[in-house]
C-alpha cells in the first residue's frame, strides 16, 4: 500500500514540470510574449486537433502514415532478421555478405532521397523503400551481434545434454540474442518515424509530413505544431509497445524483472 | 602401501557382449566390478604441444574416482575426451554400458551453465533431452529437485538462486536421467568453505544412492580424499600417482587416516616441482 503510494508520487513528480512549462507556454502565448507567428499557444494546437479530427483529415492522414512505417518496418524487419540469423549461424554466408552490408550501411539512406524519388517519384515505393533501409541496419546488426554473443558455455553444455541443431537454436542460441535483437528492435522503431517524417515532408501528397507541409504553406502554424506533436505521441506509442513486449519476453532477465 | 599396481588379467564379459579387461587392484579387498571406462595410451596434443602423453587408465563402475593435479596439466582434457566432447590424438578410449541406461555420460562444468532464460525445473529437463518430454519430463525433474533439496524452488529463474543452489540444479540436471558415468569439472570450485562441504556431502549420499561411476577433477585434496574411493595424480601428461583410499564412509573430515593420505599426495604434487 505504501510502496503503491509512493510509486504514485514518482508519476505525479514527473509530471509536474511538463504541466507546468505548459502552463507557462500557454500564458507566455495569451499575454503576447510570444507571438502567434512563432508559436501558437497550447489551447490553439487543441483546438486544431479537434478540428481536424471532425473533419476526418487527421484520422486519415494519421492511417495512411502508420500503414507506410508499418509496411516499410516489415519489410525491412524481416531483411534484416533474415541476413541477421543467417550470418550469425553460418560463418559462409557472414563471409559473402557481411563486408558488402556493412559498407552499404556507411551511406545515410537518407542522402538517398534525390536518388529515390528519380526512380520511385513521389509513389508509395518510395517511402517504403528509405524506411524499409533505413530499418534494415539496426535490426540486421543487433541480430547478428546478439547470436555472436551467445555463451559458447551454453552451446557446449546444449551439445553435452544431446540438443539436436534446432533444439540448441530454439532454446539456446535464440532466447540468448533475444535481449540484443530488442534493442534494435527499439533503435529500428525510432528511424522509423524519423525517415517517414522527412520521407513525407519532401516527397508525398498525404500523410502526416505532408499535412504539416501544407498547413506551413498555408501558415497554419497550429497544425504544423500539432503534427510534430503526433509524430512524437507515435513514436513514444511504438517504443512504449516495444518495451512492454521486451518485459513480456525477457522476465529472466534480471534488468527486467517485475516485483 | 596403497600405491595400485595393476593386474590385468580377469577378463570380464561388459553387457555389448564385447571382452575387455578389468583391472584388479592387488590391495582391493572388493571382488572386481566390471569396468566403466579405460584409457589405454591415450594421448592429446595440441598443435605441438602435447598435453596428454599416453593415459592408461581403468576404471571399474561405479567407482569414485579423483583426478589432482597442477593446474593445465590435462585434467579439463582427459574429462573432454572422455565425455565424447574432444577425441584422442592417439589410443583408444572404450566407454562400456550397463544394461539399464547405456552409456550415458553426463559432465558438470565449473559454472552451473543453467539456461537463465528457463525457470529452474526446466534447465533439469534439459537433462532428458531426447529421453522424456512433457509431463514424464516434469515428474522426473521434480523428482531429482527433490533429492538435490531444491523441490520448492522449480518455479524460479536461475538468476535468483546463490552459487550453491545453481550448482545444485546443475547436480540434478546431470543426474536426472541416471547416467552411467558422472564427470565432474571441478565443480565445487568457485563456492564458498561450507557450501562446498554441504555439497560434498549432497554428492557422496547421491552417489551411494545412485552408484554411478564419478570422475572428480579438484584442486582440493582433502575434497579428493574424503569423497573418492581412489586418487590419481596427472603430471607432465602421465599418471603419476595411482592411490588406494580404501577408509569406510561416511568419513570423518580431519581424521588421522585421511590426513596421512593427504600428506602423501601433496607430498607428491609439491615435491617433484620444488
Ligand atoms: N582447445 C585447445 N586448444 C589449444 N590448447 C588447449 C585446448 N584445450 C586445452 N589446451 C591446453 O591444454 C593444457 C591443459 O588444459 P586443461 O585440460 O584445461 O588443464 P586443467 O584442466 O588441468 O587445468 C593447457 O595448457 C591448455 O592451454
Ligand atoms: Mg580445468
Amino acid at each position: 500500500m505504501r510502496k503503491s503510494l509512493q510509486s504514485v508520487g514518482h508519476d505525479v513528480i514527473g509530471w509536474l514540470l511538463p504541466a507546468a512549462i505548459l502552463l507557462l507556454w500557454e500564458l507566455a502565448a495569451r499575454t503576447g510574449l510570444i507571438s502567434a507567428d512563432v508559436l501558437p499557444a497550447p489551447s490553439a494546437v487543441l483546438s486544431a486537433f479537434w478540428r481536424l479530427l471532425l473533419s476526418g483529415e487527421l484520422p486519415h492522414n494519421i492511417a495512411i502514415s502508420t500503414v507506410r512505417a508499418l509496411a516499410g518496418f516489415a519489410i525491412g524487419g524481416a531483411i534484416g532478421l533474415f541476413f541477421g540469423l543467417l550470418n550469425g549461424l553460418s560463418g559462409m554466408a557472414r563471409n559473402v555478405t557481411d563486408t558488402t552490408l556493412q559498407m552499404v550501411r556507411n551511406i545515410p539512406h537518407l542522402a538517398l532521397i534525390p536518388l529515390v524519388i528519380l526512380w520511385f517519384g513521389i509513389d508509395e515505393e518510395a517511402k517504403l523503400f528509405l524506411v524499409a533501409l533505413g530499418v534494415f541496419f539496426p535490426i540486421y546488426v543487433n541480430t547478428l551481434l546478439g547470436i555472436q554473443n551467445c555463451d559458447p558455455q551454453l552451446i557446449e553444455m546444449g551439445r553435452v545434454y544431446g540438443m539436436s541443431r534446432t533444439a540448441l537454436f530454439l532454446r539456446v542460441i535464440l532466447p540468448g540474442a533475444l535481449p540484443s535483437m530488442f534493442t534494435g528492435l527499439r533503435y529500428a522503431l525510432g528511424i522509423m518515424w524519423l525517415t517517414l517524417i522527412v520521407a513525407e515532408t519532401i516527397a508525398a501528397s498525404s500523410g502526416l509530413g505532408y499535412m504539416a507541409m501544407q498547413a506551413r504553406e498555408f501558415m497554419l502554424l497550429d497544425v504544423v505544431v500539432l503534427s510534430i506533436l503526433i509524430y512524437a505521441l507515435l513514436g513514444k506509442l511504438a517504443d512504449s509497445l516495444a518495451r512492454f513486449l521486451e518485459r513480456q519476453c525477457l522476465q529472466w532477465h534480471p534488468a527486467f524483472r517485475t516485483a | 602401501m596403497t600405491v595400485l599396481a595393476f593386474d590385468k588379467t580377469i577378463k570380464i564379459q561388459s553387457s555389448d557382449g564385447a571382452q575387455t579387461q578389468a583391472p584388479q587392484a592387488r590391495t582391493s579387498q572388493v571382488p572386481a566390478a566390471p569396468i566403466a571406462f579405460s584409457f589405454r595410451g591415450v594421448t592429446r596434443s595440441f598443435g605441438d604441444k602435447t598435453v596428454l602423453k599416453g593415459i592408461d587408465l581403468d576404471v571399474p563402475a561405479g567407482q569414485f574416482l579423483a583426478v589432482i593435479g597442477k593446474s593445465g596439466c590435462g585434467k579439463s582434457t582427459l574429462l573432454r575426451l572422455l565425455t565424447g566432447l574432444d577425441q584422442p590424438s592417439s589410443g583408444d578410449l572404450i566407454v562400456n554400458s550397463d544394461g539399464e541406461h547405456g552409456n550415458r555420460t553426463r559432465i558438470m562444468f565449473q559454472e552451473p551453465r543453467l539456461l537463465p532464460w528457463n525457470r529452474v525445473g526446466r534447465n533439469v529437463e534439459v537433462g532428458l533431452t531426447g529421453i522424456a518430454k512433457g509431463e514424464e519430463a516434469r515428474a522426473k525433474s521434480l523428482g531429482m529437485l527433490e533429492e538435490v533439496g531444491l523441490a520448492d524452488r522449480a518455479n524460479e529463474w536461475p538468476s535468483v538462486l546463490s552459487g550453491g543452489q545453481r550448482q545444485r540444479v546443475a547436480l540434478a540436471r546431470a543426474l536426472v536421467a541416471h547416467p552411467f558415468i558422472l564427470a565432474l569439472d571441478e565443480p565445487l570450485g568457485a563456492l564458498d568453505a561450507l557450501t562446498r562441504l554441504e555439497m560434498q556431502a549432497l554428492l557422496e549420499r547421491i552417489w551411494q544412492q545412485q552408484r554411478f561411476t564419478a570422475v572428480l577433477v579438484t584442486h582440493d585434496v582433502s575434497e579428493a580424499v574424503t569423497l573418492a574411493d581412489r586418487v590419481i595424480v596427472i603430471e607432465e601428461g602421465r599418471i603419476a600417482l595411482d592411490l588406494d583410499i580404501p577408509l569406510p564412509r561416511p568419513r570423518r573430515h580431519g581424521s588421522a587416516e585421511l590426513a596421512r593420505l593427504e600428506g602423501l599426495i601433496l607430498e607428491r604434487l609439491l615435491g617433484k616441482g620444488g
